[in-house]
């Protein structure tokens, strides 16, 4: 669509670019703020120029070595998870009925997750996986394997995967049912009558139409399992050990546990700078793909 | 028919966790931690006795309720000029803005936590409703003005002129006219911001002292260990309001999907 050229249309924006500014703004500023300070209680705070930056990112360093650990499994998560759920979202969405009673029975159960509140989430998974307690937990157990969460690093590792996939999946299913319902019948009928396999069916006519949910499907996840707190937290709380303690975990133990704000504001300042670093550059193809696609298609996406 | 299977396979593994909350919500105590049961064997409603004779429950659950709709209302109602603003005109700055707003989508709400408690008790706001309401805004209104943006390039340019032509002002047309038009987006996004405020516990447990649902949760562990029977039932009782909106939305929830920025 061509744009005509008004800037009267920041009066339509003040609103929101208001409320988020306050929301936005004065508490990075008082991170930033902290991020520079040293404090040892009572409200005191002494000028610590980039001191916990050069700690924070120096890996032999206590504080460094904690941050790129957290970092690393913070990100092995969201590789974990998206390798996982794009792949299955796909899957399920293909095997979904296009329309009727079963489509909208299952449209219910797959959108239930997703409303369900993130540390109810972690209550769910923590009651369904306990070895003692659980379904999950007690099967695995009874068929001989020695299951117990709350012990093993890498069995909490797998609950927490299972439980984001079991959370999130049907984010990706959805977007990407709403995608191939886009695709017009005509395509279908073409790719039959020029003998098409199911394989090249999915190659060269669903996929290209997925491209676009796919990136907003990875956008979201990635972002909100780079940032996931409550799950684990009520799961593993971090642990065996610190085997789970992902990088939200590992800040508000920082902040809220040890109050410790300057180390927590330099550590929130980094963490924030590399979720928005990623996302730009998932931003910056989305728009690029946009700008790219000439006519919009029949469904306004 | 192997599709079906997966499919069905799939609906099974998401219901079956919640099978088990359920499940374990009628069940005292001690079958609990002495049985495993596939079914109440002596189903109980005792769980639910406990929530309900308890005013805090009830008040916790009205909390978060109220701090939920005042977000939603006051995302969609900002976000809907915005929106208008970012799919009809260019204008100075519009794509930093887009993409800062989306920033704080993305922010982490770790990383705010601490300083919101500054903000809202400085502002005398803390523990109250609004602080959470006003909180929540920072990642639902970039989302609200996301979906509502899309559906709105949807609509064309030349319904704008011809009400211009026939004389209507912008506000009695974007009223009368342009909000009817985008109805099912606005229906997208309420349920989205919905989705994400209701779901949200960091913050909400942040910026109040104990009184959303989420923090009266962790009442039931106490120093006598957890009391699993009344976790589930309280987990089923927060599953009741996002069902609720689903089965009401469910015949939009695939076009929803299909009409927004999809």
């Amino acid at each position: 669509m061509i744009k005509s050229v008004d800037n009267r249309a920041w009066f339509l924006v003040l609103p929101v670019f208001a409320l988020v500014a306050f929301n936005a703004i004065v508490p990075l500023m008082t991170v930033v703020n902290y991020s520079f300070q040293d404090s040892f209680g009572n409200n005191q705070f002494f000028w610590n120029g980039l001191g916990w930056y050069q700690e924070l990112l120096d890996p032999s360093s206590e504080l460094g070595g904690r941050f790129f650990a957290a970092l690393g499994r913070s990100a092995a998560f969201s590789l974990g998870i998206l390798a996982i759920e794009v792949p299955l979202g796909i899957l399920v969405a293909l095997c979904m009925p296009r329309d009727g009673a079963q489509l909208a029975i299952g449209l219910v159960i797959m959108a239930l997750p997703l409303l369900v509140p993130w540390n109810v989430v972690g209550t769910i998974w923590l009651l369904y996986t306990r070895p003692d307690i659980g379904l999950f937990g007690w099967l695995i157990n009874a068929v001989g394997i020695d299951f117990n969460a709350t012990k093993n690093a890498a069995q909490a590792w797998f609950v927490l995967i299972a439980m984001d996939v079991w959370h999130w999946t049907s984010l990706v299913a959805l977007l990407c049912f709403a995608g191939l319902k886009s695709i017009p019948d005509a395509y279908y009928q073409a790719a039959r009558i020029d003998g098409a396999s199911r394989l090249a069916i999915f190659r060269y006519i669903e996929l290209p139409k997925l491209g676009r949910v796919l990136m907003i499907g990875v956008l979201l996840r990635f972002m909100d399992s780079f940032m996931i707190y409550t799950e684990p937290f009520v799961v593993t709380g971090g642990g065996p050990g610190n085997s789970t303690t992902v990088l939200s975990i590992d800040l508000v133990k920082i902040a809220l546990g040890q109050f410790d704000l300057g180390k927590a504001a330099a550590m929130s300042i980094v963490y924030t700078l590399i979720v928005l670093t990623v996302c730009w550059v998932f931003y910056t193809v989305l728009v690029t793909r946009d700008s790219q696609t000439v006519e919009r298609p029949e469904v306004p996406s | 028919m192997s599709r079906r299977i997966i499919f069905y396979a799939y609906l099974v593994c998401l219901m079956l966790p919640l099978y088990w909350l359920i499940n374990l919500s009628f069940k005292a105590n001690v079958e609990i931690s002495t049985t495993m049961t596939l079914w109440p064997a002596v189903p109980t409603l005792s769980n639910y006795a406990v929530i309900f004779t308890a005013p805090e429950w009830f008040d916790g659950f009205r909390f978060s309720l109220t701090y939920v709709a005042l977000n939603t209302i006051i995302s969609i109602s900002v976000a809907l000029p915005a929106a208008y603003a970012f799919s009809r005109y260019s204008f100075l700055g519009d794509k930093h803005l887009f993409f800062w707003l989306l920033t704080n989508r993305m922010a982490p709400a770790a990383v705010f936590a601490l300083p919101y408690f500054n903000l809202y008790s400085s502002i005398g706001l803390f523990d109250t409703v609004w602080a959470v309401a006003l909180a929540h805004c920072i990642f639902n209104v970039p989302l609200a003005v996301w979906i509502l943006e899309g559906f709105m390039s949807g609509v064309p340019r030349e319904i704008d002129e011809t009400a211009r032509i026939d004389g209507y002002s912008f506000p009695r047309f974007f009223i009368k006219i342009f909000i009817p038009l985008i109805a099912s987006g606005i229906g997208v996004a309420a349920f989205f911001c919905f989705m994400f405020s209701w779901v949200e516990l960091l913050l909400a447990r942040t910026l109040t002292n104990s009184k959303a649902i989420s923090s009266i949760m962790t009442r039931t562990v106490s120093a006598s260990g957890i009391d699993w029977g009344l976790l589930a039932a309280a987990g089923v009782l927060t599953l009741i309001p996002g069902a609720l909106v689903i089965w009401f939305v469910r015949n939009h929830i695939a076009k929803g999907f299909a009409l927004g920025r999809v």
